[in-house]
Order: structure tokens, then sequence, then C-alpha cells
């Protein structure tokens, strides 16, 4: 594999850290949104509990393919971010109103200032996977022409495969969210919030895979680059996706838990390699290939010697927090369920 | 072209606005795991519970900015794209190695920022003060790393062919530019010096308000003191920083201190107004600035003549107020820190008098000023050049039209996440004195569950 390839390779996996982790984080703030009544109370509190001090590190994996993006690739970095003005300038707005909403939600004292910061959480938590999900839809698209705002910075983003786009991209954190929020239900013993959360599972699951099909519809039109290779070599990662998709329901559907969490991030991460995949060896469909945007070989070295220590270093790391979490989950359940909750 | 002007100016404007928000954050994301770690050594050492209280209270109060700094650094990262397109897309191959490295460092300090927190409860106490001495570390490693990238900018090298698509890149010549001896440092400094005296002038407008219990005394002691110690040191690295950018960059340092023609014997002024005849009011010093460029009146100092009027850097009056501001207040706390010295080296403690506590209270407003002045010089003083001497940022910006839109809104929204970042820490504060409950924290244990990593693990 050739560096260039190797860099590729790289931003993939941070694109399927991002879509799996930070996927999941918009799905609670969508899920939270919807349960916006005295009813939906305790939803709204598992929701809560679950994503918990949580806070916007997922974003570091945003970060990282951005700089792998413009320090590999800096043509194709250029082209997107000037292009897609619009899109990634209201996804990056919304970034902040995500960030402002979810930590005014934990200190505002009065119900009203709460409820306000609990809307705009919820609310940006719709619109940045969705504004993302357009600039996706941009690219394999082939709307993306090299250069400083070459491409046109309205159609190049609002047409049906970048709108389906965007709103696969909601679904799809809606569908991850949900099974997790089930297992979360269980962990706290709430099996009346595992059987909400199922239902909505069931649902996001099923709208995700007709929007999946409405995109496959929308590429064969509109992105024949991307189109023909999800139907060459992307194939099987499709059909993997497919069949992990699937096992999710039936596992869901079933009341067997074990496992959902797992193949709902291996379908998001399938379609992800599947595009990437699907689009190789392009960056920018129809016209700049990998090896074109390609920068100088000791660049290249770099990131691929930086993100070795990453995995070197930083791993352990996560071990180490990972570790004291799980020391802190086993002593002590503070969950909405137990007790308090039910008032 | 009016349309493309007026792109610039509105681009300029988000980039100054959100940087200036964000060097605060990062300053203290920088600095203030330092404070706590003096705190928390100081209490096992000593056996010394209000020590590690505040330690406790300091590690909520860095999860706090850190979460807010990760959201407006992620603005920033967006920006590279969003603004200046054509500055990233040519020139992103050569820096963006630094970024990379940072990014390790970002990733590492968040995670060891969860494990301190986490550590609190489940760490042996030296193992607990182990885990976060990486935070401090990583800051460092952090700081160096998105420093080296703006010294670049001031003296870029490292890649070939000067003109047109970069096709090699040095990257060690790029990491070790020239400008990274005397501006990673003189960041850093200023990151500990902000935090410093940021941290001890709450405290002291503490005292001012009669609480003066040794939690007190201690909260202010610990930050002031190191601030005072960095103090003198950031002086020396920030005079020889200006011997060097007078030799590095001698149309900046010309619109530094408002020096027209070419000559020896070039007054100092102090103050002023800069116009194209020379400087009007102010206090000169006949033969000081020759003689601090090069330790004799005859030095000669380049001048803004030296080149084309397109060329030279814009608002000239206040990059060399700027310039002033931050030397000025600098020396002030040199003052502050010479009251606190000789006082404690007589008295082994701090002045009682209310007229130090409220300088030290003023203290930590005055060093924002001076960081954010220091900000100015660098990134106005570069002006037009946005890669110094080689790319203009007329030709960096974005093509795309609707930045004085975003700008708008991102100054409303940052607004907002100002207003909640300090409430939020306002919040904290009051629940600390009312009782020592535990708070919820990002990234910490108490109330509800794991951090995302615990989400992403699972």
């Amino acid at each position: 594999m050739s560096a260039a390839n190797a860099v590729a390779a790289i931003l993939v996996i941070g694109l399927t850290m991002y879509a799996v982790f930070g996927g999941a984080d918009f799905g609670a703030g969508f899920w939270s949104l919807l349960a916006r009544g005295e009813r939906d109370r305790r939803p709204r509190e598992l929701i809560d509990w679950a994503i918990g001090p949580v806070w916007e590190a997922n974003h570091v994996w945003l970060i990282f393919v951005l700089v792998y993006l413009w320090t590999g690739f800096s043509a194709a970095f250029e082209a997107i971010f000037s292009t897609l003005f619009i899109p990634l300038s209201l996804a990056a707005l919304s970034i902040v109103l995500r960030g402002s909403g979810f930590a005014f939600q934990h200190t505002a004292r009065r119900a009203g200032g709460r409820a306000l910061a609990t809307l705009a959480f919820g609310l940006a938590s719709v619109l940045t996977p969705f504004f993302l999900g357009t600039v996706v839809g941009a690219i394999a698209g082939g709307r993306v022409p090299t250069g400083n705002a070459a491409g046109d910075p309205v159609t190049s983003w609002v047409n049906t495969l970048s709108l389906v786009t965007g709103t696969l991209f909601i679904a799809t954190g809606a569908y991850l969210a949900a099974v997790f929020l089930v297992s979360d239900a269980r962990r706290a013993g709430a099996p009346d919030l595992e059987r909400y959360f199922v239902r909505r599972a069931l649902v996001a699951a099923f709208a995700t895979g007709a929007l999946a099909a409405a995109g496959l519809v929308a590429l064969h039109a509109d992105a024949p680059v991307v189109f023909d290779g999800l139907k060459g070599d992307g194939l099987p990662l499709v059909i993997l996706s497919a069949a992990c998709g699937i096992a999710v329901l039936v596992l869901l559907y079933r009341g067997a838990r074990r496992g959902t969490r797992v193949l709902a991030a291996g379908a998001v991460a399938a379609v992800v390699w599947g595009w990437g995949v699907a689009q190789h060896p392009y960056l920018l469909p129809p016209t700049l290939t990998i090896d074109d945007a390609a920068a100088p070989s000791a660049t290249l070295t770099g990131l691929l010697i930086v993100f070795g220590v990453a995995v070197v270093v930083v791993l352990p790391a996560l071990g180490l927090l990972f570790t004291l979490v799980q020391r802190n989950l086993v002593e002590e359940m503070p969950a909405p369920a137990q007790g308090g909750a039910a008032q | 072209m009016l349309i493309l002007a007026s792109n610039l100016a509105a681009a300029r404007g988000q980039m100054a606005f959100t940087l200036g928000f964000h060097i605060i954050l990062a300053s203290l994301g920088v600095a203030l795991p330092a404070m706590m770690l003096i705190a928390n050594y100081r209490g096992l050492r000593h056996d010394d519970a209000d020590a590690l209280k505040l330690a406790r209270r300091w590690s909520q109060a860095v999860a706090v900015t850190f979460a807010v700094g990760a959201v407006t650094g992620t603005v920033l990262s967006f920006e590279f794209g969003l603004l200046w397109p054509a500055f990233t897309g040519r020139f992103g191959q050569v820096f963006g190695v630094l970024f990379a490295i940072e990014g390790i460092f970002f990733f590492l300090e968040a995670i060891f920022i969860a494990v301190y927190i986490f550590g609190w409860k489940y760490l042996s106490p030296w193992a607990h003060f182990w885990s976060g001495v990486p935070v401090a570390i990583t800051g460092l490693g952090g700081a160096f790393s998105v420093v080296a990238v703006n010294s670049w900018m001031n003296q870029p090298q490292g890649y070939s062919p000067s003109t047109g698509d970069v096709t090699s890149v040095e990257p060690w010549k790029v990491i070790f530019n020239p400008a990274v001896p005397y501006e990673v440092p003189h960041m850093i400094l200023a990151a500990y010096l902000v935090t410093g005296f940021l941290v001890a002038s709450i405290y002291a407008t503490g005292m001012l308000r009669g609480r003066r219990d040794r939690i007190h005394r201690l909260g202010l002691l610990i930050p002031l003191t190191v601030a005072c110690i960095a103090t003198p040191i950031q002086f020396a690295v920030g005079d020889s920083a200006a011997r060097a950018i007078a030799k590095d960059q001698p149309i900046k340092f010309a619109a530094m201190e408002c020096v027209q023609q070419t000559s020896t014997d070039v007054t100092e002024y102090l103050g002023g107004r800069c116009t194209s005849s020379g400087i009007k009011g102010g206090i000169g010093i006949p033969g000081l600035d020759s003689f601090l460029v090069g330790w004799s009146t005859s030095t000669q100092v380049t001048g803004l003549d030296s080149v084309p009027p397109d060329d030279r850097p814009p608002a000239n009056t206040m990059l060399h107020l700027s310039f002033d501001a931050m030397v000025g207040i600098c020396s002030a706390l040199i003052v502050l820190a010479l009251w606190l010295g000789v006082v404690w080296w007589r008295r082994r403690d701090f002045p009682q008098s209310r007229w130090f506590l409220r300088a030290t209270a003023l203290s930590g407003v005055a060093s924002v000023v001076a960081l954010e002045c220091g900000w100015i010089v660098t990134e106005v003083g570069r002006q037009p050049w946005i890669v110094y001497n080689v790319m203009r940022t007329s030709d960096a910006v974005t093509q795309a039209n609707g930045v004085w839109v975003t700008f708008a809104l991102i100054v409303v929204l940052y607004v907002g996440l100002g207003a909640t970042l300090i409430i939020a820490l306002r919040t904290m504060s009051r629940r600390w004195r009312s009782n020592d409950a535990e708070e919820e924290v990002p990234y910490g244990p108490d109330t509800s569950p794991p951090p995302t990593v615990a989400a992403t693990s699972r």
C-alpha cells in the first residue's frame, strides 16, 4: 500500500470512529429533542445519565480527520471547505451551540433556562450531522471541484443526494443511540425504558434502511463513480452492513440484547468503509485522486509516524481510564430508574 | 474587488475574535493543571487538607475550561478551511504534521484529565498525583506544537519550491523554524503568567469581600507565586524576542515602534500616535530604540520606508499601543512581584494591605489584556502576509461569500458560550462555599457515569 493510500485509510478510520461515537452522541440528542413532554421525563433522564458528563470529547475524532485531511491532502481540504462554506459553517456553529446547550443544561438553575438549553442541545444534535451529511453527499456526487470556492455554493449541497445523505446521518445516529440506550436502560434496571428504546431502535432501523435505499437510488442517478464502486469492490461491505443491521433487528425483536451494540456499530462502520472503498482511488470524484492530492512523501511519512505513536501511547492511556470507569460503574449505579426516578 | 476586500476584513475579524477567545482558554488549559498539581503536592507532602481541597476544586475548573476549549478549538480547525482555504490548500502539507502531533497531546490531555478526576476516588494519593503530571506535560507539548505553526508563519522554511505547488517538505526544518526559540517560550510563560494572576485575582477579590480563611490565602498564594516567578523571566524572554523580531521580521518591529525611516540613533517612543511623518505625542527617549536593538545608539533600525506601502502592516497606532501596553503591564506586574517578594522575604507572609489585594485583583484582567495585546502584535504585525514574505492574507482568504454572516453568528454564539462558562464556574464556586459536595463535571465520575471513553468502549 502506498503511503498516500495508508493515510487515506487512516482518514477512514477517523471517520468511522466519529460516525460511531459521535453519531451515537448526536442520536442521544435527537431522542432528547423528541422526548420533551412530562410523559417522557424518564427517558430524558436516562439519556442525560447515559451521555453523562461526556461533553464534547468526541470532537477529537473530527479534529483528527480535519488535520489529517488538510495535511495529507491539502488540495482536497481547500476544495471541500471553500465550496461547501455554507453547510460546514453551519455545522461548526451547531457544534458551538451544542457545547453551550449541554453545559448550560447542567448548570442552569431555573427550569426555563434549562429547557432552552436542552432545546438548543437537541436541535444542534440534529443539525450538525445533517450538515456534515450534505457535505459527504456533495463529495460523493462529484460537486466539489478543486480550487478556492470553485463549485456552486448552494446547489453543491442542496440536491437530492446531499439531502438524503444528511437525513441518513441523522437517522443513523438515532439508530445507534437507541440501540445503545436499550443496553443502558437494562443496566439501569428499567424494563419500561428498555421497551421504550427498543421500539425506537426498531423504527430508526427501518428509517435508516429506507434512507439508505433512497441514497442508493440517488447515487445511481447522481454519483456513478461511487455507485459503481458500491456494486463492485464495495459490495461485500454493503452486504456486511445490511447483515449486521438485520441481525440487530432480529436480536432486538427477540429480546436478546447481547451483541446488539457491537453489531449496530459494525453496520455503521461497514457503510463508512464501503463508501471509502467505492470511491477509491478518488478523493473528490470524478477528478481528484488520492495520489493527485497527496502531500510530499516526508509529510505522509510524518503523518504515519504520528499515527503509530498515537496508537502506542493513547491506547494504554485509554485502557487505564477505562479500568477506572469500570470500577466506578461497578461501585455505584446511580440511574434514574432506581427508586428516586419513579416519583 | 470591494466584495473581496470586505470578505478579507470579515475573515480577519472572525479569526481574530475566535482566536482571541480561544487563547484565554488555551492558556488555562496549559497552566491551570500545574497549579492544581502544586496544590496537590503540597497537600500530600505537608498533610495539608486545605491544599488538597484546592487541588480538587481546580481539577474541576480544569475539566470545565478544557471542555469549552475543545469546542472553540474545533471551530478553529474548521476555520483553517472556512476562512483560509488557499493558505491551508498550499501549506497544510507543510505545517500540518505539527497539528497531528498536537492531536496526540490533546487526546492524552483529555484522557489524563479524566483519569485524574476519577482518580480522586480510585487511586492511592501519590498514584493520583502522578496521574495528573501528564496533564501538565501534554499541555506544554500541545502549546509547543500550535505555537510552532504560528512561528513557521512568521519564519517560513523547510519546503520547496518557493513558489507554486509544494513538492518537497523537510519536517524538522518546519518544526524547529527560527521563530520557535523565542515565540514558544514567550507563549508558554504567558500562559503561566495569565493563569497565575487570573486565579490569584479571583481569591484576592474574595479576600477583599472579607473571606480571609486559609483556603483563600492558599488559593491566592500558590498561583500568585507561580505568576510572580514567571513575570520577570517573561520580561527577559520578551525583550530577546523583540530583538530577534528586529532582525527576522524588521517590518513588524518597525510597525511596533513606529519607525518610519531606516536610520541609526532611533528614538524610542512610549505611547503616541503613528503617522506617515512620524510619531505624534508620546514620550520620546532619544537613541533608546537603537540601543535596545543592538546595545548601541549607532545601531541601524529598519524603517517602514524600506518596503513599498502595500507591504506594510495596517493600523500602526494600534500595533504600537498594543506593544506598549503589553510591555507596560508586564512592568507593572514585575512591581507587584517585587512587592510580594520583598514582604515575603522579610515576614514570611504576603502583604496584608488592601492595596496589595486590590492590585492582585486587578492583575488577572491586566494579564489577559497583555496576552491579547501580544497576540495583536504578532498577528497584525505580520500583515499583509499570512506567511511572512511568501503569501498574502488577501490571497489566502476564501472566495466564498457570507463570511460577515458567519462572523456575526459566531460572535452571538461565543457570547453565549462565554456566559455559560462563567456561570458554570460561578455556580461551582458558590457550591464550594456552601458545602463541599462533589460536583458533576465533564469527565467526572460522580453523579453519573462514564466519560466518552466509556461510551466508546462498551
